[in-house]
Parts: C-alpha cells; structure tokens; sequence
C-alpha cells in the first residue's frame, strides 16, 4: 500500500541539484515524482523512481545522505474537488500531513498524488474504507 | 603493567629528592651552556646555587616558544652540535618552526617513555603497534617508533596517508595498538564503514591518540566503533614529544613522567602558580635531558594537576585530559572559547561524527560564530523540521555550555577537510 520514497539532503547551492540528476541519469534511472523543500542554507529532495534501491546505491555511493521513507500514492480525480475529497477524509480521521506533492504522470483522467502523513496506517484504513486507491511502486512502474 | 615499576611506583619521598638532585644538575648545566639561560637568571639575580629545594623552582625565568625562535636554530642547546643525533622540528603554524635536538641519551631515554606509554595501553612484546602518526620531522611517528621498538613490539610503521591500504594492513596484519591523531582514528573509522569492515574482523585494542586536544565523549565514539580502550598521550617536541604523560588503564588523568619532568600549572595571565585541582597553563620543566633542557617551559597548554595516588600503583602526578591551548582560544565577545566545548556540545546533541568546523568573523564590529557540521546518514531525516530541530539542539547546547548564540549550519558530509594530522578545527577571519 505504501511506494518507496527517496529523500537526498542537498546544501542550497549552485549545481548541486543537477550532481544528482545526473547519477541518476547515467544509471539511467527514471523519476516518476520530484519535489524540494528548501530553507535558505540546505533542501531535501524527494523523488519516486523506478529503481529505488539501486538509486538509493549510487547516491549514497556519491556521498549524500539518503535515506527512504514510506509514502501514500493517493490517485484522486483531476477536476475540482479531486484532492480535496481526500484531504476531507484524512481531516475527518484527524490525520496530519507532513507534506504532498504530485507525479508527472497520470492515469488516465486521474491524478496522483503522494501523502507523507503521521499515521500511515489509519490513513491507509481511512482512505481505502471511502473507496480511495492506493498505488505501489510496481503499479506506478506499469503506468 | 608497568614497563619500568621501579621508576613508575617510586615513593614519593624519593621521586622528590631524586627530582631535586636532577633539577640542580640541569640548572647548573644549563646556566653554564646557554646563553640566554645564563642571561635571564642574571637578570632576576638568580645562580645556579640558589636552587635548594623543588620550590626554589620558582625563582628561575619562563621559557617560551619565542625564546627557541629567537635561538633558532641551535642556540639553545645545551650540548655542542657534535653530541646531537637527531632533530625535529615543530608544526610550527605561524612563522619559522622550532627546532629541537637530541642526543643519543635524549633518544633512549624517549624511547623508554614511549614504552612506559605502550605498556599503559597493554602493549607487550609480542604486540603488533600500527603507527599512524606522521614520519619526519614532526615527533609522533618516530618518537613512538623508537619506543615501540624498545618495548620489542611488532611495529608496523605505516606513517599518516592513504586510509584505504593502513586499513587493509590493520586487517591483514592483526594490528593491536593504533597510534596516532584521534581526528585520524575518526578518519580510519570511516574508511572502514566505506569498505565494509567491522569492529570485529579487527584485532584492536587500544588506540593512543594524542598530539590534539580530544574530548571524552570523543573517546566513547573511539571506544565505541573501535572496539578498544582509548588512551590519550601527551607530548611537545620542546619537552620531547610524545611521552611526557600518558593515560594508564584507570583513564583518570594522563600520569606525567616525573622522573623526567617536573610539571607547575600557572595563571597564563598573572604567571602565578595555581594550587593542585585549579586549571591554568602546564609548565614543564625537564631534569634528565641533555640536548635542549628546558626551564620553566610555557607549553600553553590548559589542564589541572592532581597528586591523588592512582589505582595503577604509579606514583607520579596526573595532569587532567588537555582542554585545549591558551592560542587555541577563541575570545567570542570576551567569552573564552576552546573548540573541544563545541565538539561536547555536538556529541551530546545526538550521534553526530564529530567532523566540524568553527568560522569566527566580525560583522558590524560583533563577533559572530558559524558551526558547520556534516550531516551524517542517521543525522539525515526526511523532514525539514527535523532537520531544524537538530540545528537548533546544537545551537542550544552551545548557549547552554558557552552562553553565546552560534549559527549551526548543515553541510553535507565530506564537505569538511579531512586531517591526516592535527585537526583544523578553526577559521578566524577577524
């Protein structure tokens, strides 16, 4: 129920980010999902790819810290109120989020959206119960 | 274990008429080679007969560094050049470097401190002793040669330099005694992470790290990945280099030699001696050495003396671990400043590697200081806030320890220069 999410931490400087594109690139790994969260001195990466283990070699072979964490692929419908359904049940069951952010790909006229919240388990529960569906890595590696 | 019992557990009573005997014999000898030994007791009114007791130390002048310098380079020797084999010369940072010299007697007697500084550490003759400390004219890998030879060890001298091959040798060679820099047995710990080696497919331990200040938190992470007992020596080329005291198994100060030395702590400012247990700067004078004797040496070194017996049976006095030197402080808005209170403060703040540095500028005619720290694989977490949370806990154990606000900056790791001798820990851009 959960995908594998790869966070990179990064100092907040020219040329860094584009150091880690490139390993991956030349390992020709494939990002389904990316998004940075920043401050003015150091950023975190997180991205889903298709080969998250092997990923996560060659990076921490390039010496960043990396690590992976669970996440929530949630796929609502792309049209006002889509996420907000979904936010809805979540706030209903008083789960928090830490964060969001969404794929480049898409299903169809469905989009995707990946939750990091602070507990998984009763989110999964929640969302599932009303009829929301979860995606896995293998699933999204298919699309 | 005692490398030489009879010298090492002397009564009391005896070491000091014995210290008082050798003390005269320096100052005598001194004051009719040196020049400017000669020179500044005659001008305090000082002879050599005036001496009649260890207190009488105190009439005779300080010696610093500036007084080798000034010399440079023989002129403070007590000996004529043809009775000198061997020179060393200081990591001098600023300026010419100081230069030392020994005679074949200074060599010998070193190298039986060195083994009495082995022998601490377990060392025997059948011990395998890796030394990781530099070659050449700087005193920790030749000092600690000559004394690990004398303990008839298997010496292994693999000098400072490529981690990778001193590890593979460590390994392969069942290395049980490392010597050298803790910020380099830092350096060897995570060279063996990066190959995969564990704590047990070594044969370690213990580890005598001296030639930098280093703190006892330092020592649990040593003790810790290593697998040993973590050993602190202490020494300075102007004295002899490594040997002048050393840690025994009972880790409650480092014992110093005082057959061969006799140790003051002084206020570095008044220049007045302190009372046993108070902190201030280690004088070192040296009562058995031929070709630089040194009286009243300023070691600008900051430490305590305690004369309490120790569970190892030694009688000779301890100096508590260094915490730091007099020109290693920082004076942040008239705060005292050592880096060893900032790398405790990175310890405690969770399991941080202590690879750090401190920048001290001046903006807007205020001190500021900036701490960058490597964020380290368990450091890492995915959240921001996390990650701000450990900054501030740094920041905070800081102003808790110091009472000064520092900007706690995250680096990634091997951002910071890695040492393969002393530590550079400081840059003061003021």
């Amino acid at each position: 129920m959960f995908v594998k999410q790869i966070s990179v931490f990064l100092e907040n400087k020219p040329g860094k980010l584009s150091q880690v594109t490139d390993i991956l690139e030349k390992n020709n790994i494939d990002i389904s999902a990316i998004s940075i969260a920043d401050t003015t001195e150091f950023g975190i990466i997180r991205m889903i790819v298709n080969k998250p283990e092997e990923a996560v070699k060659v990076i921490k072979a390039a010496r960043f810290p990396v690590n992976t964490t669970e996440v929530l692929a949630v796929e609502v419908s792309d049209k006002p109120g889509g996420l907000n359904f979904a936010l809805q049940v979540l706030n209903d069951a008083g789960v928090s989020i830490e964060y969001l952010y969404s794929f480049i790909k898409r299903n169809g006229n469905r989009a995707l959206i990946l939750f990091r919240v602070e507990d998984s388990a009763k989110a999964v529960e929640v969302l599932q119960s009303a009829g929301v569906k979860l995606y896995t890595n293998e699933e999204i590696n298919s699309l | 274990m005692h490398w030489n019992r009879t010298r090492e557990c002397m009564n009391v009573v005896e070491l000091r008429s014995y210290q008082l005997t050798k003390l005269k014999e320096t100052v005598d000898r001194v004051y009719h080679n040196v020049a400017s030994y000669r020179q500044k007791m005659q001008e305090r009114g000082v002879i050599p007969e005036d001496i009649n007791s260890l207190e009488d130390l105190r009439l005779l002048p300080f010696t610093a560094k500036q007084d080798l310098r000034d010399n440079y380079p023989y002129n403070m020797f007590a000996v004529p050049l043809q009775e000198i084999i061997r020179i060393h010369a200081s990591s001098g940072t600023t300026g010419k470097p100081t230069v030392v010299g020994y005679t074949r007697r200074d060599i010998a007697n070193w190298a039986e401190l060195v083994s009495r500084c082995l022998t601490m550490g377990g060392g025997k003759r059948d011990s395998v002793v890796q030394i990781s400390y530099g070659y050449g004219l700087f005193t920790g890998g030749l000092g600690f040669h000559y004394g690990a030879e004398k303990l008839g060890a298997v010496v292994i001298p693999t000098s400072g330099g490529n981690t990778r091959r001193q590890v593979m040798l460590m390994k392969d060679l069942k290395t049980e005694i490392l010597a050298c820099t803790p910020s380099y047995a830092l350096c060897i710990i995570e060279t063996l992470e990066a190959m995969g080696i564990k704590r047990d497919d070594l044969n370690l331990k213990a580890g005598i790290f001296g030639a930098e200040p280093w703190t006892d938190n330092m020592r649990r992470e040593l003790e810790g990945k290593l697998g040993i007992k973590a050993l602190d020596i202490y020494g300075l080329s102007e004295v002899i280099g490594p040997g002048v005291a050393c840690e025994c198994m009972e880790q409650q100060g480092l014992h110093i030699f005082e057959d061969f030395f006799i140790p003051e702590i002084i206020d570095p400012v008044t220049e007045e001696p302190l009372s046993e247990g108070e902190k201030g700067e280690l004088v070192i004078t040296t009562i058995d050495k031929e070709g630089l004797p040194v009286i009243r040496y300023r070691t600008r070194d900051i430490t305590s003396l305690s004369y309490e017996p120790c569970g190892c049976g030694r009688t000779h006095a301890r100096i508590g671990k260094l915490l730091g030197r007099t020109d290693d402080m920082l004076i942040i808005r008239g705060v005292n400043v050592f880096p060893s209170q900032i790398e405790s403060a990175l310890m405690a703040a969770g399991d941080i590697e202590p690879h750090y540095l401190i920048i001290v500028d001046r903006v807007n005619n205020l001190d500021s200081m900036e701490v960058l720290v490597e964020v380290s694989e368990k450091l890492f977490a995915d959240e921001i806030r996390k990650l701000e949370q450990v900054r501030k806990k740094i920041a905070s154990d800081i102003y808790t320890t110091l009472g000064i606000n520092v900007n706690v900056k995250l680096v990634e790791p091997h951002t910071i220069e890695r040492s393969e001798g002393k530590a550079k820990r400081v840059i003061d851009k003021r």
